[in-house]
C-alpha cells in the first residue's frame, strides 16, 4: 500500500511548489541584510520584506504599519497577552479568554497570574461556542485583555469574532485574537471585526514554518517584544528572515487569489467526509459546530473505541490524521478542548481529527471512509465497553 | 515508537473475544484513563486452560493483552499469580516508558481474573490472600 493520505493540515501544510520557487533566491542571491540600505543587496531585501507585509496585511484589511513578522503563532500569542498586560497594568490586572484556547494562549495567561493577573476561562456550549452573555457579564472595570480564538484547532468551531470585537469596543477593552487556523480559511476584516491584535502562522496555509506574525492596531499599548536593533519598528528586534517572510506573503497571496471558490470546494470536500462517516458508522459523536466550523476541519469521537489505535491503524493504510485522545500526547487528560464541550472522558479518548487540504480528492474521502469503517468495525469486536453500554 | 512484536500483537491480537461461563473474569482500568481491560480464564485442574480478552485502549494495551493471554495460557494458577508486568514488556521487546502501565494493567486483569476464580470456588490462592480488585482500578497512570 504506497498510498498516502495527509489528513492533519491543522498541524501543518505541505510548502507550496510556488512558495517555494519564491523563497529560494533569497538564500544566496538576495542574501543581504535588510537594515543594511545603503547598497543593493540590502534594499532588495527590505523591498522583499516590505512587499509580503504589505501582501498580508492587504489579506486581512490592515494597514502595512500594523503588521509585524514573528516566528509564528506561539510567540505571537506570547507577546500579544504577556505584552498587553504588562504595558496596561495600571488599567488593570483582569483577561478574558476561553477554555479552549491553544496552550500558547492558556500557558501564558497561567504564567501571568504568578504575576498578579486573574484571568476568567470563558465556557463553551457542546459546539464549542461560547455566550456572549457570559462574555459580558464577565467585564470588570479591572479587564484589560480580551483573548477569544478565532476558529479552533482541534474541533475547528469559528467565534463569532465580530460580535466580541463590538462588545470590546464597548467596553473599552484590547481584544486579542488567535487567527492561527483561521488566516486563509476564512475572510477576515480586522476593520470590520474590530480585531486590536491578532496571531498569525505561516505553516497553516501553505507557507514555511518557524514564521508568523501579528496584526497590532495603531494605537495600542503593547511591550516591546525583542529588545535590540530597530527591527519591526523597534517592536521585534533581529534580524528578519527574509526567506520566510518572503514565504509567508507568497503563501498569503496564494491564498487570497480565488479564494471563495477555494473555500467552497474545500466546504464540499470537508461534508463528503463529515456526511460519509456519520452514515456509514454507528455510534459516532460529531465534535464542534456542525456549520460554523472551519472548512477543512472534520472532527469525529467513535464511542466505545480509543484514539492512538485508530491513528495507528490508519497510519498502516497510509492515512494521517490526529486524535485528542490522551494516549497521543503523553498527557494524562484527554484534550481540555473536547472536555469543555461536555464530552466525557471516554469519548474524547475516542476523538480523530482529519483536516483536509484542496489537494484531497474525492477518491481519498472515500478510501478514508471505507478505511475508519473497517477499523472502527476491528477496535470494537476488541473492545469490552459495547456491551455494558 | 512501538516494536516489531507490539505491532504483530496490536495489528493480530491473539486470543480476543469471550469466554462462555469462565471460571475467572477479571476487568480492570476505566474509560476516564483510556484504558479498559477484561480477562476470561477458563481453568481445569488449577490449570489455565485458556485466556481470552477484550481491551479499550491504545495500541500498547491491546498488544499487552494479546502478549499476556498468550503467555498465561498452559500455566498453573499458582504461576500465574506470580506472573508480572515485567514478562510482557520482555516479551513484546519493550514497551516506551509512558506506556508501561499498559502492561501493569494486564498483569492486574490477570490477578482480578484469579480472584475471582478464588471466589467463585472459595479456594485460596498463595499471593493473592490480600487482594482486593477494588484497589486497583481507582487512579489513572
Amino acid at each position: 500500500m504506497n498510498r498516502k493520505i495527509y489528513l492533519d493540515n491543522a498541524a501543518t501544510t505541505k510548502v507550496k511548489k510556488e512558495v517555494i520557487e519564491e523563497m529560494k533566491s533569497y538564500f544566496d542571491e538576495m542574501y543581504g541584510n535588510p537594515s543594511s540600505g545603503i547598497y543593493e543587496l540590502g534594499r532588495r531585501s527590505k523591498e522583499a520584506v516590505e512587499n509580503a507585509r504589505k501582501t498580508v496585511a492587504d489579506f486581512i484589511n490592515a494597514d502595512e504599519k500594523e503588521l509585524y513578522f514573528t516566528a509564528g503563532g506561539s510567540e505571537s500569542d506570547n507577546w500579544a497577552i504577556k505584552g498587553v498586560a504588562f504595558a496596561n497594568k495600571d488599567k488593570g490586572n483582569h483577561i478574558i479568554t476561553t477554555k479552549i484556547e491553544h496552550h500558547a494562549v492558556l500557558h501564558t495567561c497561567e504564567y501571568l497570574e504568578k504575576f498578579g493577573f486573574e484571568t476568567t476561562y470563558l465556557d463553551v456550549d457542546e459546539y464549542g461556542m461560547i455566550d456572549l452573555e457570559q462574555l459580558k457579564s464577565s467585564i470588570k472595570p479591572e479587564t484589560i485583555l480580551i483573548s477569544i480564538m478565532y476558529a479552533n484547532n482541534e474541533i475547528g468551531t469559528i467565534q463569532p469574532i465580530e460580535k466580541i470585537g463590538e462588545i470590546a469596543k464597548e467596553h473599552n477593552i484590547i481584544f486579542h485574537t488567535d487567527a492561527v487556523q483561521a488566516l486563509g480559511a476564512v475572510r477576515i476584516d480586522v476593520k470590520k471585526q474590530h480585531i486590536d491584535l491578532m496571531s498569525m502562522s505561516a505553516h497553516k496555509l501553505g507557507g514555511p514554518k518557524g514564521i508568523g506574525g501579528m496584526y497590532i492596531r495603531k494605537g495600542i499599548k503593547i511591550d516591546n517584544l525583542i529588545h535590540g536593533g530597530g527591527q519591526e519598528r523597534g517592536k521585534r528586534a533581529g534580524t528578519e528572515g527574509v526567506q520566510n517572510i518572503v514565504g509567508f506573503g507568497k503563501a498569503v497571496e496564494l491564498a487570497s487569489k480565488n479564494f471563495e471558490q477555494y473555500v467552497s470546494k474545500l466546504t464540499e470536500t470537508r461534508n463528503k467526509l463529515m456526511e460519509g462517516i456519520k452514515n456509514n458508522i454507528p455510534d459516532v459523536v460529531l465534535n464542534g459546530h456542525p456549520t460554523m466550523r472551519l472548512p477543512n476541519n472534520v472532527n469525529f469521537s467513535y464511542q466505545y473505541v480509543e484514539g492512538e489505535s485508530i491513528l495507528l491503524l490508519l497510519d498502516m493504510d497510509g492515512i494521517a490524521a490526529s486524535s485528542g485522545s490522551a494516549c497521543t500526547s503523553g498527557s494524562l487528560d484527554p484534550s481540555h478542548v473536547l472536555l469543555a464541550t461536555g464530552l466525557d472522558h471516554g469519548t474524547a479518548h475516542g476523538s480523530i481529527r482529519f483536516t483536509i487540504s484542496e489537494e484531497t480528492t474525492d477518491e481519498d474521502i472515500n478510501f478514508v471512509i471505507e478505511t475508519m469503517k473497517n477499523i472502527i468495525e476491528k477496535l470494537r469486536a476488541i473492545s469490552p465497553l459495547k456491551k455494558n453500554m | 515508537m512501538y516494536t516489531e512484536i507490539v505491532m504483530d500483537h496490536f495489528k493480530n491480537p491473539r486470543n480476543v473475544g469471550s469466554i462462555e461461563n469462565a471460571d475467572g473474569v477479571g476487568q480492570v482500568g476505566n474509560a476516564k484513563c483510556g484504558d479498559i481491560m477484561k480477562i476470561y480464564l477458563k481453568i481445569n485442574d488449577d490449570i489455565i486452560e485458556d485466556a481470552k480478552f477484550e481491551t479499550f485502549g491504545c495500541g500498547s494495551a491491546i498488544a499487552s493483552s494479546s502478549m499476556a493471554t498468550e503467555l498465561i495460557i498452559g500455566k498453573s494458577i499458582n504461576e500465574a499469580v506470580e506472573f508480572s508486568n515485567k514478562a510482557v514488556v520482555e516479551a513484546l521487546g519493550g514497551l516506551p516508558p509512558v506506556k508501561v502501565h499498559c502492561s501493569v494493567l494486564a498483569e492486574q486483569a490477570i490477578k482480578s481474573a484469579l480472584y475471582d476464580y478464588a471466589q467463585k470456588t472459595n479456594k485460596v490462592i498463595k499471593g493473592l490472600e490480600n487482594y482486593t480488585p477494588e484497589d486497583e482500578e481507582v487512579h489513572c497512570h
